[in-house]
C-alpha cells in the first residue's frame, strides 16, 4: 500500500498516545520529561506531514520553531528537576506531595 | 541531493522504507515508556535517542531534509546528551517498583483510549491532500521563508533562547533563594 498521508498521521497519533502513557504511568520525573519529548516530536510529524502534503512550506517553519522552543523547555526543566532534587534527594513523583490538599 | 530524491522517491523502495522507519519509532518508543526488561532511566534515554534518529528518516521520505538533519543535531545530539548528564549528575537508581493503584492505572488507560480514538476520529473523516506532492524542504527553500515572511518570530525565539539561557544559570546557581 502506498504511504500517504493517513499513514504518516498514523504513526504520529500512536506515538502521541504512547508519550501521553509514559507521562501518566511512569514515575521518574526524567522519564516523564522524554515522554513529553515524545508528544513533541509526535506533533512535529504531523506537521511536516500536513506540510508535505499540502504543498506548503509553512509547517516546516513551524517545526523549526517548535524544536527551537523544545530545547529552551529542556534545558529549563532540567535545571528545575536538578534544583528540586538537591532539595528533596529525589526525583520521585510520589515523594513531591507537598501540594496535596 | 538528486540521488536521495531518486532513491527516496523510488515508490516501492519509499514505502518499504516507510514502514521499517515507523515500526522502529513506534517499537523504540514502546521501549521508552514501558520497558520490560528495564526501569532505568538510562535505557529509556537510549531508546529516545533510537526513536528521534528513525524519526528524522521519516522526515526525510517526507522530503524534509533540513529537518532531519536539524533533529539528529538538536535532538540527537544536544537535548539528549544533556538528559544523560543530568540522570549522570542526580545518581539515579532504578525506579522502584512502587504499587500501582488502581484507580489511577484505569484512569490513565482511559483518558490515553480517548484522546487517540478522539484523533482516529478525526482522521476517518480527513481528506488524504494532494496525490503528488512536489514540496521540497531543503535548506535554501526553509531559510528564505524564514527570513522574509517569519522574520520577527525567529528574532522572538532568539530572545527566548537567551531568556532560558539566564533562567537555567539562576536555576542551577548553589543558594536558591
Amino acid at each position: 500500500m502506498h504511504a500517504g498521508l493517513h499513514h504518516y498521521l498514523f504513526v504520529s497519533f500512536m506515538l502521541f498516545g504512547l508519550g501521553l502513557l509514559g507521562v501518566i504511568m511512569r514515575r521518574n520525573l526524567l522519564v516523564i520529561y522524554m515522554s513529553l519529548e515524545l508528544m513533541l516530536n509526535a506533533a512535529n510529524l504531523v506537521l511536516v506531514s500536513f506540510s508535505r502534503f499540502n504543498n506548503k512550506l509553512d509547517g516546516q517553519v513551524l517545526v523549526f520553531f517548535i524544536i527551537t522552543v523544545a530545547a529552551a523547555e529542556v534545558a529549563v526543566g532540567l535545571a528545575l528537576i536538578v534544583a528540586l532534587y538537591r532539595k528533596r534527594q529525589s526525583a520521585h513523583v510520589e515523594d513531591l506531595t507537598s501540594m496535596k490538599l | 541531493m538528486e540521488q536521495i530524491n531518486n532513491l527516496v522517491s523510488g515508490g516501492a523502495v519509499e514505502d518499504v522504507l516507510f514502514y521499517v522507519f515507523a515500526a522502529l519509532t513506534l517499537l523504540c518508543a514502546i521501549l521508552v515508556v514501558a520497558n520490560p526488561f528495564s526501569r532505568s532511566p538510562v535505557t529509556s534515554a537510549m531508546f529516545l535517542v533510537l526513536t528521534i534518529i528513525s524519526m528524522s528518516g521519516l522526515f526525510v521520505l517526507l522530503h524534509a531534509f533540513f529537518l532531519a538533519a536539524v533533529q539528529i543535531l538538536v535532538y540527537a545530539g544536544a537535548v539528549m546528551v544533556l538528559f544523560l548528564f543530568v540522570i549522570m549528575l542526580l545518581d539515579l537508581k532504578e525506579e522502584q517498583r512502587r504499587k500501582i493503584k488502581f484507580f489511577g492505572f484505569v484512569a490513565g488507560i482511559i483518558a490515553v483510549g480517548g484522546i487517540v480514538s478522539s484523533f482516529f476520529k478525526a482522521l476517518s473523516t480527513a481528506k488524504g491532500g494532494v496525490d503528488e506532492p512536489k514540496l521540497e524542504g531543503d535548506t535554501f527553500a526553509l531559510g528564505k521563508l524564514l527570513f522574509t515572511q517569519y522574520t520577527l518570530p525567529f528574532e522572538v525565539v532568539s530572545v527566548l533562547l537567551l531568556v532560558a539561557m539566564v533562567g537555567v544559570i539562576l536555576l542551577s546557581k548553589k543558594k536558591l533563594e
